[in-house]
């Protein structure tokens, strides 16, 4: 028999990889199985980035209290981890009398979540956080804010593999049998043995959750498109900006990413489908139009791209959405966390949620401490973000700094190399972009991409046709024109 | 940090900045840098291995890297300093340039700026085509660098959206390479590119080319598998019940050129919303005293030939600048709907000016027509005039009079 691991999380988005930093703060030997070629390529890369308040949850629920507890967390996760964040407040416009109560309803079940600096606010004050929005009021909530999502599940991989978790990237989980204590885990044609099992596999969590023997959830996806505008037009959105929410759903809303573009979206329709990503037509029209309601600055001009995202949700037998379900059932599957229907707040709940899967396996089994655990991870520098005198030093200590590959985000060789040799072994076009931003500016790598796939053949020893584009086997390029002479 | 001072700082060393170069050393300015991003001056020149520049400014027919060794070959017989692997980040109104290289962080002070970056092409996300995102969605740019650069293969079917010059060029390319060309599709209902690429790198091997078609959905979740194309109907809107799925592995735009700049904005020059290059006098000076912009970074040329005809234009305006000032340009160009744009957009009235022009759509029999007040300054008779031809023609400074506004028409 090969490695017995403590445990084993399956999937390696940000709930996933949040649980495997978690573990290694103790003395386990543990491991991620992705099925992806890289850990934020599902919902933990396709979202809006928003770092929730926490109320728009029912009250007594997990995904409430966790959500509050992520909000207060993140500043201080920002600065062990190293990725993008800031506390800039969001707003729900309101128009009508019914708004108006609305949003007073959620100030106080956000207030019953334990969710602070909540208030309404008038035109006045609206227009002066935000002078470029529509809105007779609105509500304010003070420490929402937003995050690099595809930073912040880098950030906690990494750190995970720093100190010791390994990633198993292009395995996905095909049977899972239990063999005596243990579980035997199959995944990209190899058997992984295991102590302990979690499913964190997101979008795959009603999928795993049978194999390993708990039935009936039920499924249903909610599948958002999106509009990304050019960052030119960040100035104009300070903080998100939300309309009044329903019971069942939050509305389109104008964002700004950490980087400065603005997204429009989601478009939110349910499905059951779980994997298909595109676009439609009729959604990008309705975001046009239902964004210009309240953000009367959108051109097709600034459009830099499209995308979409799917968020996993169960429900009872009448339809409607549950909570967040944790659970370990000892009876029927012991030893395995089962993470059901992990959507939205996930990205802001990651760190909550991962500490209450260690309080779980805790309440089971005296975990020791790991002495070596370091929760900093340092975080990747931007040239481009640096004062002058910073990148001229940096250039004087290794060229490769004054060397520009990307000129929309003016991101540096040496930028692209570290991104390349990442701890995770994520090899694709894509990997080089969620870690550097090369290939996201307005010419979507025009200028770049010819480099950075010459240098992942380079730097890799890989052959053209081996260069995938963002999964296995979606190759970027047919081999060469021509034979080497 | 120590700043360098020039008198002409050049950003780009491509056709346009070579050639600014290159005449400006001619009109006895030798203080110059030009500043090249890429390993090797050229620009875009550099991966266009077809023929067929040159035909106007030298009287016969080259390669892209032939033409552009031309300029680069007097540049370096004329001793003007040219750095490459040099990438402008910033110029600021007062023209202090930051570079960087791998040598260090410069900061040059200019006396003169020439804006000589060039373009960029259009992408999908621009356009906002639906569906999915698989590998395999390349510009046509793109795909030619791949080939020609990077000896590497982007495709083995594909379609082409846009019949813009590079992506009728590169199906020829591609179709001598083994690749199959399916189609090319165009949303209007006429060619965006020259007459003599469709039937040159289309009709010549036997690649179909739809008009009012477009693509309305990318398939594929690993490499792309399938197109869906429609006919769009006269507002260039899709028909439906015309979908047509397509299998290929490969899409290849071709959906237009913009003026790349993001320099030139964060230097406080104004742009004309119709070019999208800087709005600039007969002198090819920006509204930033100083700061002067030729080639596919003022407007969008369609032959190479004229980028460096202006751009010789722009040195000699730019020597004059550095010698004795340039006559103020109050006189505004404006234009109706039937011109896509002109450049220049102000002129002095007081010397004869070469005006640029591209009509808003197809048109035969036309008159191109220059008035001021009303009265006639010049006019030009065409048997056609297409979108994808940029017409030419020399307003006479004695029929040019006040400051009132001149228009330009074609009917």
């Amino acid at each position: 028999m090969g490695v017995l691991y403590d445990a084993i999380v399956i999937g390696g988005g940000v709930v996933g990889s949040a649980i495997a930093r978690e573990l290694t703060r103790y003395r386990l030997n543990c491991a991620v199985l992705e099925k992806n070629a890289d850990v934020c390529y599902e919902t933990s890369g396709r979202n809006t980035g928003v770092c929730h308040g926490g109320f728009a949850y029912d009250i007594g629920s997990l995904k409430g209290r966790f959500c509050v507890e992520g909000n207060r967390l993140m500043g201080d996760l920002a600065d062990e981890l190293g990725f993008s964040f800031e506390r800039c407040g969001k707003v729900l416009v309101g128009f009508t009398e019914w708004d108006y109560n609305r949003l007073l309803e959620v100030i106080k079940q956000g207030e019953a979540l334990g969710a602070t600096g909540l208030r309404m606010i008038d035109k006045e004050e609206l227009h002066r956080l935000i002078p470029a929005v529509e809105g007779e009021f609105a509500m304010l909530s003070e420490n929402s804010g937003i995050i690099d999502p595809f930073g912040l599940t880098i950030a906690y991989a990494e750190n995970a593999a720093e100190n010791g978790c390994r990633y198993f990237l292009d395995h996905e989980v095909t049977a899972i049998a239990r063999e005596g204590e243990n579980w035997k885990i199959t995944a990209g044609g190899e058997e992984f043995v295991t102590r302990w099992v979690i499913n964190a596999a997101g979008l795959s969590c009603g999928k795993i959750s049978e194999m390993l023997g708990i039935p009936g959830y039920r499924m249903i996806y909610s599948k958002d498109d999106y509009i990304i505008l050019d960052e030119r037009m960040g100035k104009l959105v300070p903080m998100p900006i939300y309309t009044v929410p329903s019971n069942l759903y939050m509305g389109i809303h104008v964002t700004r990413t950490t980087d400065g573009n603005v997204l429009l979206g989601p478009s939110a329709e349910d499905t059951m489908n779980n994997s298909w990503y595109g676009v439609e037509q009729k959604n990008i029209d309705m975001l046009y139009d239902e964004a210009m309601k309240i953000w009367p600055h959108v051109k097709r001009g600034d459009y830099i791209r499209t995308y979409s995202g799917i968020l996993p949700k169960w429900t009872d037998e009448n339809g409607r959405i549950q909570d967040f379900k944790i659970e370990i059932l000892d009876d029927i599957a012991p030893h395995a966390v089962n993470l059901v229907g992990i959507e939205s707040p996930g990205l802001t709940a990651s760190t909550p949620i991962a500490r209450y899967v260690l309080e779980l396996m805790k309440a089971r089994e005296d975990l020791q401490e790991n002495p070596d655990f370091n929760p900093v991870r340092q975080a990747s520098v931007r040239f481009a973000k640096l004062p002058e005198e910073e990148q001229a030093r940096l250039i004087e200590e290794d060229p490769n700094w004054g060397e520009l590959v990307c000129r929309c985000q003016k991101v540096t060789k040496a930028e692209i190399l570290r991104a390349i040799h990442n701890p995770l072994g994520v090899n694709t076009m894509v990997g080089v972009k969620y870690r550097t931003r090369a290939m996201m500016g307005r010419c979507q790598g025009g200028y770049c991409q010819m480099r950075i796939e010459q240098m992942l053949e380079e730097e890799l020893g890989l052959a053209p046709e081996e260069v995938d584009f963002n999964r296995r086997n979606a190759p970027a390029l047919f081999g060469k024109v021509r034979d080497d002479a | 940090m120590n700043i360098r001072n020039v008198d002409v700082l050049i950003v780009g060393g491509g056709p346009a900045g070579l050639a600014a170069a290159a005449e400006l050393h001619r009109q006895g300015v030798t203080d110059i840098l030009i500043c090249e991003r890429e390993k090797q001056p050229g620009g875009i020149l550099r991966q266009c291995i077809h023929d067929g520049f040159g035909l106007t400014r030298f009287g016969e027919s080259m390669s892209g890297p032939e033409y552009a060794d031309r300029f680069i070959r007097e540049v370096k017989e004329a001793g003007i300093p040219l750095i490459t692997n040099a990438s402008v980040t910033d110029i600021t109104k007062d023209r202090l340039v930051t570079v960087v290289t791998p040598e260090g962080l410069l900061k040059v002070q200019a006396r003169a700026v020439v804006l000589a970056m060039g373009c960029r092409e259009r992408t999908r996300g621009a356009l906002a085509i639906p569906g999915e995102r698989p590998a395999g969605v390349y510009t046509a740019g793109v795909a030619q660098a791949y080939m020609n650069l990077y000896n590497r293969m982007p495709a083995k079917e594909a379609v082409i959206l846009g019949s813009g010059d590079i992506g009728m060029i590169m199906a020829r390319r591609l179709t001598l390479e083994g690749v199959k060309v399916k189609a090319v599709y165009e949303i209007m209902p006429y060619a965006a590119g020259l007459p003599r690429n469709v039937e040159q790198c289309l009709n010549d091997y036997g690649i179909p080319l739809y008009l009012s078609h477009t693509v309305t959905e990318i398939h594929g979740d690993h490499r792309l598998t399938a197109v869906t194309v429609s006919a769009v109907d006269e507002h260039l809107k899709p028909i439906p019940g015309t979908e047509e799925k397509i299998p290929c592995d490969t899409l290849i735009l071709s959906v237009g050129l913009l003026p790349e700049n993001e320099l030139s904005l964060g230097a406080g020059v104004t742009l004309d919303p119709r070019t999208r290059g800087a709005e600039v006098s007969e002198y090819y000076e920006t509204d930033v005293p100083g700061i002067f912009s030729a080639g596919n970074v003022l407007h969008v040329h369609d032959l190479v030939d004229f980028v460096s005809m202006e751009a010789e234009k722009l040195a000699r305006s730019v020597t004059r600048y550095l010698a004795d000032g340039l006559p103020a340009c109050g006189i505004a160009v404006t234009c109706d709907r039937s011109v896509n744009h002109t450049v220049p957009m102000r002129l002095s009235g007081t010397e004869d000016v070469m005006l640029s022009l591209r009509v808003s759509r197809p048109g035969r029999d036309v008159t191109v027509r220059v008035t001021q007040g009303g009265r006639e300054v010049a006019a030009k008779k065409m048997k056609k005039a297409l979108p994808a031809e940029m017409i030419q023609l020399v307003l006479k400074a004695e029929k040019i009079t006040g400051t009132e506004d001149l228009e330009v028409t074609v009917s």
